[in-house]
């Protein structure tokens, strides 16, 4: 049975094939033109010979240390805050409303504030990155402690544990799932954020140099390093779901 | 209940107030060098109300964003109607759109410029691709949540799929729709904006990179504080209503 594929495994397969395959036919017979995108196995010749040749290490070495910067500090603070903040019932209400609106704000307008006070560097890509993911993670973690339930509450006192212990071996254990679903919520946000960054003004990184590209008509640099990054999220976000559906289905959720 | 009512409300304004007075802090603390304190950026807000090209900047983004929210919630629909009336589709399509809402976007706009040129066009694509995702999945999600006795019920009056989806479906299904609109409705927003900043000669997001280049910092602010407001404005409206539709 393991060595079956699933239906939908199948279906999904096919999908994509099918959806390469058509591009490929679409850019053969000239419907798209080749100023506009060069056909798939071009770019994957490309994609080979841009790692052979080692070009862009160092603007993928910045972009990653970056994306990973902000996906840590974003996930780290907002689980503790999350985590103090659910102590204090005035100040959740006070700042519902704006969790509930804070998506709804360009973030991204932020950045040329951020570029005019911290100057055109990391900082302000960090910052975007960083602010895009921290909301996500402190709403997801809250949810999560509002679902711990009171029995294990009640045994964390019986047993006298201090507030650090009980958050330590009881509630945050317990939120393991959720903490899962913040870490890819920030993973995608960081992402998001700081190549959207290097995209709108930067110096250096993936999304300077797609740019650059751009202006240069250069699509042998271009659609590589726009699969890259497509295939590095595609791939960052898999294996946080796979890992999260593991976690649920151990507790009978899923 | 009154009281109950009035709460979000009294909530929202302390936030506000703590908003302000936060931003007044940071001023006071980074100075005029880069920064305006809220009472300075309205006022500039206002002078910039009074001039024409502004209005044409607004407007042309308006313009994209309101083609961009028509088109992704149009598509955002039928694909969401059509992945949630198949179950094997659904099944296999849902994990890739997930998929692709984690992507960051802006790596397709590149894409989108060769394909459509600099102009309006391209920015109203982008800005679509951004909001079709979640329309397309919170659909997904509403037609298949729907109770399966209300689709019995449809096909024992033989009722064809449009009048199917048109007075079984589609009402069933409308307060989760809405959300999905309210969530695509900002993420629109957010592309044609992001879309303009990154290669544009109109609309409000190249206002704000013009200002960083002529370090105009009462541009950046006003123009910022007038997205923030949009934004946060519209949201709230549509929050209200949705808490509406899921209360019936």
């Amino acid at each position: 049975m393991k060595g079956l594929m699933k239906p939908v495994t199948i279906y999904q397969t096919i999908v994509v094939v099918a959806f390469i395959a058509l591009l490929e036919v679409l850019c053969l017979v000239g419907v798209i033109d080749k100023v506009t995108m060069p056909p798939p196995h071009i770019i994957a010749r490309d994609f080979v010979r841009m790692f052979a040749r080692g070009e862009y290490f160092s603007d993928i070495a910045v972009t990653m240390t970056n994306v990973i910067i902000a996906f840590v500090s974003a996930f780290v603070i907002g689980v503790l805050t999350g985590t103090v903040l659910h102590g204090y019932r005035t100040a959740r209400d006070v700042l519902d409303p704006l969790f509930a609106t804070y998506y709804a704000i360009p973030i991204f307008a932020f950045y040329p504030l951020f570029i005019v006070i911290f100057g055109l560097g990391d900082g302000p890509q960090l910052l975007i990155g960083f602010l895009l993911g921290v909301v996500a993670v402190i709403v997801t973690m809250l949810n999560g402690l509002d679902r711990v339930p009171n029995v294990l509450k009640k045994t964390a006192r019986i047993n006298r544990l201090s507030p650090l212990q009980t958050a330590l071996q009881v509630t945050l254990p317990f939120c393991a799932p959720y903490l899962l679903t913040a870490a890819k919520l920030a993973l995608a946000y960081a992402f998001i954020g700081v190549i959207g960054s290097e995209f709108i003004l930067a110096r250096t990184g993936m999304g300077y140099e797609i740019g650059f590209a751009y202006t240069n008509f250069d699509n042998a640099t271009m659609y590589p390093l726009i699969v890259l990054i497509l295939l590095l999220s595609i791939f960052a976000n898999g294996l946080l779901s796979k890992w999260e559906t593991v976690l649920l289905r151990r507790r009978g959720q899923k | 209940m009154n009281s109950d009512d009035r709460k979000p409300l009294r909530n929202t304004l302390i936030l506000i107030g703590l908003i302000l007075i936060f931003w007044e802090g940071c001023y006071l603390l980074i100075g005029d060098v880069a920064l305006r304190s809220p009472w300075q950026t309205v006022r500039f807000l206002g002078t910039l109300m009074q001039t024409d090209t502004f209005w044409g900047h607004l407007s042309e983004s308006m313009q994209a964003f309101a083609w961009a929210l028509v088109i992704a919630v149009a598509m955002g629909l039928a694909i969401g109607f059509a992945l949630g009336l198949h179950r094997l589709s659904g099944d296999a399509f849902e994990p890739m759109l997930v998929a692709l809402y984690s992507i960051p976007k802006i790596t397709l706009y590149p894409i989108l410029l060769l394909a459509f040129g600099l102009g309006i066009s391209a920015k109203i694509a982008f800005g679509a691709i951004h909001g079709i995702i979640p329309v397309a999945l919170f659909t997904l999600t509403a037609v298949r949540s729907i109770k399966p006795i209300l689709i019995k019920t449809g096909r024992v009056l033989k009722l064809s799929p449009s009048l199917m989806v048109r007075t079984v479906l589609f009402p069933a299904a409308v307060p989760e729709i809405f959300t999905g609109i309210r969530v695509g409705f900002s993420l629109t927003l957010v592309g044609t904006v992001l879309g303009e900043m990154f290669a544009s000669q109109r609309g409000l997001g190249y206002l704000l990179m013009n200002a960083i280049s002529l370090y105009n910092v009462d541009l950046i602010m006003s123009v910022t504080f007038l997205l923030v407001v949009f934004a946060a404005t519209v949201n709230t409206i549509m929050l209200i209503i949705d808490h509406r539709l899921h209360h019936r």
